[in-house]
């Protein structure tokens, strides 16, 4: 009796392990997370408009349907890049994501207080390497640190009502994510 | 007692994994956030469910997602039935309204609306506002279910102070979900 009794205590207490276990790799072995699920349709370091989610087919669940979206899935490995989002008319937000969905950063247009959302997204080492004049010069740049040598941005803009939606795509539509080295101002 | 060890390690991990989304809730009535769920201290359980639903969580620096499966006396929402949706909203820029399938799926409908946004939705002179959620027709603001058996609504907060340390209270009014009708 009491042998089947510890048996039974062991077997739960093995089972709280499998249990953490399981919660804590499943993010690592998952290939149906919404990165791997973007990497189909996104190449590495260019954006990509996401298309408007339906009944019939979505990239993800639980998108909404009141927004444009656009996706840059990152690689910091070549160097630092640049994004550049167009602000549209209502409400603009950019999403920064890890290789394992975390989001560690969002920015709003109102927040960025400009007609677009600039910023340089690098790795805390490339930030500690860039040149001291730089960092100077540059005080009103904004600098991202990822956390992740790969990730994704996502760029979302509201359109206030479906009959906005189309305006709201073509904003978003000219957001870039470069290389710092191969991105030349347009003015 | 492997076999319990299996049973209790597995059984746990998938019935934390499709209840909920992970600890630190933010529960209003019917609705409930997971604010920290877009942030770097998202914790492991929400992560794990995040991965295998394969979304992307609403980062804070954005948003607050709020979800409804039941309505205000905890039953579960059926798109067969007249849901009324009412009152007030907690301080945002915008706000969207978006009704999902059981897997977050939006649901098909005649009139191809999922949704509504705040600048859509059709007030009263006090600012407060009615939502008709129910699968036929309805004047003023109608969302349709489609005649789903279960749905869920997700309710977001766009540019808003709402985060982790909101708490239940005066400052984030959430509207009621009731049942009006049921075939």
């Amino acid at each position: 009796m009491i042998r089947w009794l510890l048996m039974l205590i062991g077997g739960a207490l093995l089972g709280g392990v499998v249990h953490l276990a399981t919660i804590f790799i499943l993010p690592r072995t998952a290939d149906h997370d919404a990165y791997s699920r973007l990497a189909s349709i996104a190449p590495v370091n260019t954006v990509v408009a996401v298309p408007l989610p339906t009944p019939e087919k979505a990239a993800m669940p639980f998108m909404d349907p009141a927004y444009a979206s656009a996706i840059c899935r990152y690689d910091l490995s070549q160097g630092p890049l640049k994004l550049t989002v167009p602000v549209s008319l209502a409400y603009t937000s950019v999403s920064f994501y890890t290789r394992r969905d975390v989001a560690y950063y969002a920015i709003n247009d109102r927040s960025a207080g400009r007609r677009a959302i600039e910023l340089d997204l690098m790795t805390a080492e490339q930030h500690g390497e860039l040149p001291e004049d730089e960092n100077v010069t540059a005080a009103d740049r904004l600098i991202v640190e990822s956390p992740t040598l790969t990730g994704l941005i996502a760029i979302r803009a509201l359109a206030p009502e479906p009959e906005l939606m189309a305006t709201t795509q073509a904003a978003i539509a000219g957001a870039q994510c470069k290389k710092l080295e191969d991105f030349k101002p347009e003015d | 007692m492997l076999l319990v060890a299996a049973i209790v390690g597995l059984g746990g991990t998938y019935i934390s994994l499709t209840r909920g989304q992970g600890f630190s809730t933010l529960s209003i009535g019917p609705w409930t956030a997971w604010p920290k769920t877009g942030t770097t201290d998202i914790d492991p359980y929400a992560q794990a469910a995040i991965a295998r639903l394969g979304r992307l969580p609403i980062a804070l620096g954005d948003g607050v997602e709020f979800l409804a499966r039941a309505d205000d006396k905890g039953r579960l929402l059926d798109g067969r039935c007249d849901v009324e949706l009412t009152g007030v909203t907690p301080a945002a820029r915008y706000w969207t309204l978006t009704l999902y399938g059981a897997n977050g799926e939006l649901v098909a409908n005649s009139v191809k609306r999922y949704g509504f946004t705040s600048q859509e939705i059709l007030r009263r002179a006090d600012g407060s506002f009615q939502i008709t959620i129910a699968p036929r027709a309805s004047p003023g603001n109608w969302l349709p279910t489609g005649g789903v058996e279960r749905y869920m609504l997700a309710l977001r907060f766009y540019d808003t102070s709402i985060g982790i340390s909101t708490k239940e209270g005066r400052e984030v009014p959430m509207p009621t979900l009731s049942v009006r009708s049921c075939p």
